[in-house]
């Protein structure tokens, strides 16, 4: 049996518009979690919005699946108090919290059939039996597995099986859904489908209040409204996605959101001119970029992300640094061009080559605009 | 495959075929045939005859199978639900704790089942805790000798379930009673099944303490067996003992097709 899509806006209309509810705002107020002496957890302090995804990313053992895992009331805070809308869940056992919950490997309960997952929550709670027929099915439907209901998880994908997790924390309207790392053990093919569903669905339920957990940047760049970036057990950068994207507050934000090349500079001239741009010079050539405040002598790094350098120049890419050509990957619809400026390897994701493409070891000149450029503190830790 | 020559496969299969037919199927062999012997004074019995299983049904034969079987339920479950419980509770508690606790209920497991049964004696042949002189006492020995293998089948199902079952059943509202019996109890079925039975099979054999402390009146079949050849009655005790494995063995069979109707599903 084919799989249809998560409804999207085509059905929306339907049954989407019957699960949304008003989301809540949770408020980690300088919350912190620590294992006897080891502190894995730093008092964190951070709002979510109502109907916000927030994705928390960062390497394994950074803090972001325990930062999840007080909210849900599996972890007890040593110290800070976690608010969810108006009511302190801080002391609140787990049941009593009002969340949805899609774990890595879906948890589906394998003896129970689709629609007696989906309908656990409610059964829980004690609602009644048309309330339950009712809500199994819009779930369902809003997730595209409306002819799976009778099925038992074995008997379901992967991905199917994700589907139906999503749609046993959408049956009971939760105030907050908890995604921790939802899709990772997924294939990279429905991975990248399932990205986009869940994207949709948002979209179809804009008050639905979304922590989202991962260690995928592609994940986190394409679903969240604001990221935080998790190093060490503190937040390292904390904002909205295009922002941190585009202008990433430390050296750890800008290689671990995306690939970014940091070249060391100094600051000749500070933000000037209506978009504030600094001027930053590297060996002999004087690059302007996006400023931070920084004062003239500043040493700093300057941002470039590999696909917004190009081998060709034109009125805008007023930017221009020279590199010595190391090294050419082919990847079928992009190219990674390794070069060497000043002594830092630059990397290049070109879609579109020159015709004759400069030999290993020549001085190849790149091209790029201010308004791609940033300036970077080294490594300041959030 | 860890031979892969032919003549070296054949060589494990005769060296297996050996053990197997030695240490499991002579004993075995040799029982079943002396229960069906008539006279047996050579290599092999002179003639067959079913006399021996006539006499134990005609004498207290079934009364034993009852005994056995009553005891080995009722302790059985008892185990079950404590071995349940211990494994449930301990496993919430501090790591050093629960390792301490686990070890102390494996205790009974290592000590000498007649010890068990004289200690049993002595603890409950006064006042307050009369209980010699009662098949309680039966029960209470039985439950004592098998429980610890109850909380280590139990305690293994649990290591091996994902705590994400019970989290996410808490997250979506249910409260720990309905999650342990909608959630936890179901996927531990299996090692439930399990441990239900091997609890079983050792009631059924158990002799060194039943023979301590069982009544007149709540004679078990090891007990009975033990008896009849006590008394010289080799042939009789055979065809109990027969009686014993047939009962047990259908008992498990049942239980080992629930158990896998259990792991297909």
């Amino acid at each position: 049996m084919s799989v249809p899509a998560f409804t999207g806006s085509n059905v929306m209309d339907v049954d989407a518009a019957k699960i949304r509810g008003a989301g809540s705002n949770v408020h980690f107020d300088k919350v912190s979690v620590a294992y006897g002496a080891h502190v894995v957890l730093h008092p964190l302090t951070l709002d979510i919005a109502p109907g916000e995804i927030l994705a928390m990313i960062g390497p394994s053992g950074s803090g972001k699946t325990t930062a999840l895992r007080a909210v849900a009331g599996f972890v007890r805070p040593a110290s800070g108090r976690i608010r969810i809308g108006a009511t302190d869940v801080t002391d609140l056992p787990p049941y009593e919290r009002g969340l949805g919950m899609v774990v890595q490997n879906y948890a589906l309960f394998p003896h129970m059939r689709v629609e007696d997952n989906v309908a656990f929550g409610l059964r829980a709670q004690g609602a009644d039996k048309a309330l339950i027929g009712e809500r199994v099915k819009d779930s369902l439907a809003t997730v595209g597995m409306s002819g799976f209901a009778k099925r038992y998880p074995r008997e379901l994908s992967g991905g199917q099986q994700q589907r139906v997790a999503i749609a046993r924390a959408l049956a009971v309207r939760p105030r907050v859904l908890l995604l921790d790392e939802p899709l990772s053990a997924l294939d990279a093919q429905i991975r990248r489908n399932m990205v986009e569903e869940i994207a949709k669905l948002h979209r179809d339920l804009p008050g639905l209040t979304i922590l989202y957990v991962t260690h995928d940047q592609t994940e986190a760049l394409t679903l969240a409204d604001k990221i935080a970036i998790m190093r060490d057990g503190r937040v390292s950068s904390h904002g909205p996605t295009v922002e941190l994207y585009r202008l990433p507050p430390n050296r750890f934000t800008a290689e671990f959101l995306g690939r970014a090349n940091l070249l060391p500079v100094t600051v000749t001239e500070g933000a000037t001119g209506p978009k504030g741009f600094a001027t930053a010079r590297l060996g002999d050539a004087l690059l302007a970029g996006a400023a931070r405040g920084e004062k003239p002598g500043d040493k700093t790094l300057l941002c470039i992300r590999p696909q917004h350098l190009s081998l060709t120049g034109d009125e805008e890419h007023t930017n221009r640094i020279v590199g010595t050509l190391k090294e050419v990957h082919w990847q079928g619809e992009l190219t990674h061009l390794v070069l060497e400026v000043d002594g830092t390897p630059v990397r290049v994701s070109a879609t579109r080559l020159p015709v004759s493409l400069p030999e290993r070891g020549s001085a190849v000149p790149l091209f790029f605009t201010p308004g791609d450029t940033s300036l970077v503190p080294e490594d300041v830790r959030g | 495959m860890l031979v892969w020559s032919r003549p070296g496969r054949i060589v494990i299969w005769l060296v297996f075929t050996l053990l197997f037919g030695v240490l499991f199927l002579a004993p075995l062999a040799v029982i079943l045939l002396s229960s069906l012997a008539d006279q047996w004074n050579g290599v092999l019995p002179s003639g067959l005859t079913t006399e021996h299983y006539s006499d134990v049904v005609q004498g207290a034969a079934w009364k034993a199978v009852k005994a056995s079987l009553v005891t080995g339920f009722l302790a059985s479950a008892v185990a079950l639900v404590s071995g349940t419980w211990a494994a449930l509770a301990l496993r919430i508690q501090d790591a050093t704790l629960a390792r301490v606790l686990g070890v102390l209920f494996f205790i009974p497991s290592a000590v000498p089942s007649v010890s068990v049964g004289l200690g049993l004696l002595v603890a409950f042949s006064h006042p307050p805790l009369l209980l010699n002189g009662t098949i309680a006492i039966v029960m209470v020995a039985h439950f004592v000798l098998i429980s610890a293998f109850t909380f280590g089948n139990v305690s293994a199902g649990l290591a091996r379930l994902s705590p994400d079952f019970e989290q996410v059943a808490s997250s979506l509202g249910a409260r720990p009673a309905y999650r342990l019996r909608h959630v936890t109890l179901p996927l531990l079925a299996p090692y439930l099944v399990a441990a239900f039975g091997l609890s079983f099979a050792l009631s059924m054999g158990e002799l060194g303490a039943t023979v301590m402390v069982y009544p007149p009146g709540w004679v078990t079949l090891p007990v009975s067996i033990f008896s009849l050849t006590d008394r010289g009655d080799v042939f009789a005790g055979a065809a109990l003992t027969m009686v014993l494995v047939a009962v047990t063995l259908i008992l498990l069979l049942g239980l080992e097709r629930v158990t896998g109707r259990q792991a297909r599903s």
